[in-house]
């Protein structure tokens, strides 16, 4: 079998904070009301983790839900899980009113790490990213510069940043030069 | 710039975050129509300077739709609402109330 191959080929770069794009994550979505039982069994079931609640990203290593809208959920598992995991999900929502798809090849995964990686945000994205308003568990889906983008921190200082593989060049080259050593702002 | 709350996801983001779609609770006539009633669903819109409605989208977020009602002078945001509604709840005209009394828009008060 082919070895799966991320948009960048795990590129980094170093500057007032590290950026780094993530090889290949299973990632699928879910669409299905969250208050159905089946729902977040399905979820959970291939997940490992509980599931989320508003605007939360519960993710441990490669595994996680997030909490993309009262009726979408993104569901995380190694890349090589995915398909087994949507027919597993399809089996256990037999009849709900919902929908599982593999969208892993159609993503880009990024980590921002450093003490100034919510300042590297903040440059591109109109989010309150100050410690008080954002915390580790929560995930904001907004724009980075021109480009949707969904991003978690991961724990304090290590944000993960999602967006369409289409545009990961872009999304890399926007982190680069919001992360130029000497345009900090110190801000946070 | 405004400031908008969107009610699905909870998230207060300005509005390049959003995308305006219009004028709110507009009531579609279609076939079988006047052609008067046709033609005032199509292109007559509301301009008023001060209270209004409008819908929005939350597109670079969750993506759904909702409603807002604000003020045209003042950017100021009365409220966001639930797309599942053809008019805007009592919460949000008592908002208006309390900033802009004696408020009217289209057949609302
Ligand atoms: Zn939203």
């Amino acid at each position: 079998m082919s070895d799966p191959v991320s948009a960048l080929n795990r590129v980094t770069f170093d500057g007032f904070v590290k950026v780094e794009e993530m090889g290949p994550r299973g990632m699928i979505t879910l669409r299905g009301d969250h208050a159905l039982p089946e729902v977040k069994n399905a979820a959970t079931g291939v997940a490992g983790v509980n599931f989320p609640g508003q605007r939360e990203c519960r993710v441990v290593e490669e595994r996680g839900l997030a909490w993309m809208s009262p009726d979408e959920l993104l569901v995380m598992v190694p890349h090589g899980e995915a398909d087994t995991a949507v027919a597993s999900m399809e089996s256990d929502l037999d009849g709900t009113h919902s929908l599982a798809v593999n969208v892993s090849d159609a993503r880009a995964v990024f980590r921002i790490i450093g003490p100034g990686a919510r300042e590297v945000l903040a440059k591109l994205c109109p989010v309150d990213l100050s410690p008080e308003a954002f915390v580790p568990g929560t995930i904001r889906r907004t724009r980075a510069a021109q480009v949707p983008v969904a991003f978690w921190m991961v724990e304090e200082d290590v944000f993960e940043l999602v967006c369409f593989r289409s545009v990961a060049a872009y999304v890399f080259d926007l982190l680069k030069t919001a992360a130029i050593p000497g345009s900090e702002v110190g801000y946070f | 710039m405004l400031i908008l709350t969107c009610p699905y996801c909870g998230v207060s983001g300005e509005e390049t975050e959003f995308h305006a779609g219009g004028e709110a609770h507009l009531k579609r006539f279609g076939p079988g129509s006047s052609d008067a009633d046709f033609e005032s669903y199509l292109f007559h819109r509301e301009n008023p300077k001060g209270v209004h409605f409008e819908r929005w989208r939350h597109v670079s977020g969750c993506g759904k739709w909702f409603h807002a009602a604000r003020c045209t002078t003042t950017l100021e945001v009365f409220g966001t609402y639930t797309a599942q509604t053809s008019e805007p709840p009592q919460s949000i005209k008592d908002a208006i109330t309390a900033k802009r009394p004696g408020w009217t828009w289209r057949d609302f008060a």
